[in-house]
């Protein structure tokens, strides 16, 4: 794929980009560096406040529902589904960026659309798991009393198990690391900002397709910058999924 | 006839060819989808080794690094294949990779930070509010601080 440049060539000349690229797709480049550096700090910063504490909740404790199936114990599949439809809607991405290659409208309009679902479809799961996580009460020990608390940013009901103490048939914990709720909203909830943008970017770009902008300007390159921030917002999920889920 | 793009801006010296089939895009797929397989196994793995309470903590450890560096993989994946940033000219590739190495640095320095905070905390301040935790038996106090 790569193009061969006569040896000697001279980039920087003046009159013509250094990089071989438009300057709108170089600053989209920069901009997405950019936000890899926010994301990198608060993922770190989490990461230092995990380190700071003797105990931290275990994911597959915290994380082991999946909707319709009640109570029953499945440890990373709801965000096993999240992942993959990620991945999916990224593939449908570089699919439409291939069509615009071609000049193929048709293409272009399909994948777009496709990725649109894919980024709703993940929405649509995050709000659930939130909404799971907010509401969903746990019988925990404060202050000697048993007392039913949520995960929130005030409240962490995953702390260590009270040895051989049960409420209603389910096991008392002591409470965990405040830390953990506004680590885990913020940081989902600053990525799942990203995906919402994404969706409304996208949407824009479907719109410009179906009104024949892209092709009377002769080139798609508007959906190639709209696809360079979609995959940052999954390469950005392959670490959230690694830092709160995984490790 | 298939018609192609023209060149997006007059800036740009040497167009990329359009690729002429998806194979290359289905392909990154299948590596992603198996990368994330393994992670999940892996994943499993650990929670399994968690069931018993006297479980080799380096053991853990290890799948742990592993889980970091197969996603290290995904990453780079994505950015050289779906992004295509492996397709544009070198100088171009090190501008936006060269300053992520500052990430080296930060993950090392604030991970250890973290965990001298951590030992200082059990040393001097025990009773902290934050504190909510007794520190685990065999941890060495005063490690690193």
């Amino acid at each position: 794929m790569s193009t061969t440049v006569p040896a000697g060539y001279k980039w920087w000349s003046g009159g013509k980009s250094p990089f071989n690229v438009s300057y709108g797709k170089l600053m989209m480049w920069y901009f997405l560096m950019s936000d890899t550096f926010t994301f990198g700090a608060f993922l770190i910063s989490y990461a230092t406040i995990r380190m700071s504490q003797n105990y931290w909740p275990d994911p597959n404790h915290v994380f082991n529902t999946f909707p319709g199936f009640g109570h029953t114990n499945l440890p990373l599949a709801f965000v096993s589904l999240m992942t993959f439809i990620l991945i999916m809607s990224s593939v449908t991405m570089v699919l439409a960026v291939n069509a615009g290659h071609h000049m193929n409208r048709r293409g272009v309009e399909k994948w777009m659309a496709w990725t649109i679902v894919g980024g709703l479809a993940f929405l649509g799961c995050q709000a659930w798991e939130w909404t799971h996580l907010i509401t969903g009460e746990h019988a925990v020990l404060i202050n000697g009393k048993i007392q039913e608390i949520s995960t929130t940013v005030k409240g962490n009901p995953w702390g260590p198990a009270v040895a051989g103490l049960m409420h209603d048939g389910h096991q008392v914990n002591t409470p965990g690391p405040i830390a953990f709720g506004g680590f885990f909203f913020g940081i989902t909830g600053f990525h799942g900002f990203h995906v919402f943008s994404g969706v409304v970017i996208n949407l824009i770009m479907l719109i410009k397709t179906k009104l024949g902008h892209f092709e009377q300007r002769g080139h798609y390159e508007m959906i190639e910058k709209a696809g360079l921030y979609w995959h940052f917002v999954d390469l950005v999920w392959v670490f959230v999924f690694l830092c709160f889920y995984l490790v | 006839m298939e018609q192609h793009a023209a060149v997006a801006s007059p800036e740009i010296t040497f167009p990329h060819e359009p690729a002429s089939s998806t194979k290359r895009v289905w392909k990154v797929f299948w590596i992603l989808l198996i990368i994330t397989m393994v992670e999940l196994s892996f994943g499993f793995t650990i929670y399994f080794i968690h069931k018993n309470p006297n479980f080799n903590e380096h053991l853990v450890l290890a799948f742990k690094g592993t889980i970091v560096i197969l996603s290290l993989a995904k990453a780079y994946y994505i950015v050289s294949v779906f992004m295509h940033l492996g397709d544009e000219i070198r100088n171009m590739i090190m501008t936006i990779v060269l300053p992520l190495l500052l990430f080296i640095w930060f993950i090392a320095a604030f991970l250890w930070d973290g965990y001298a905070w951590r030992n200082l905390k059990n040393k001097f301040n025990r009773d902290l509010p934050q504190q909510t935790q007794p520190q685990p038996e065999g941890r060495k106090p005063g490690a690193l601080d």
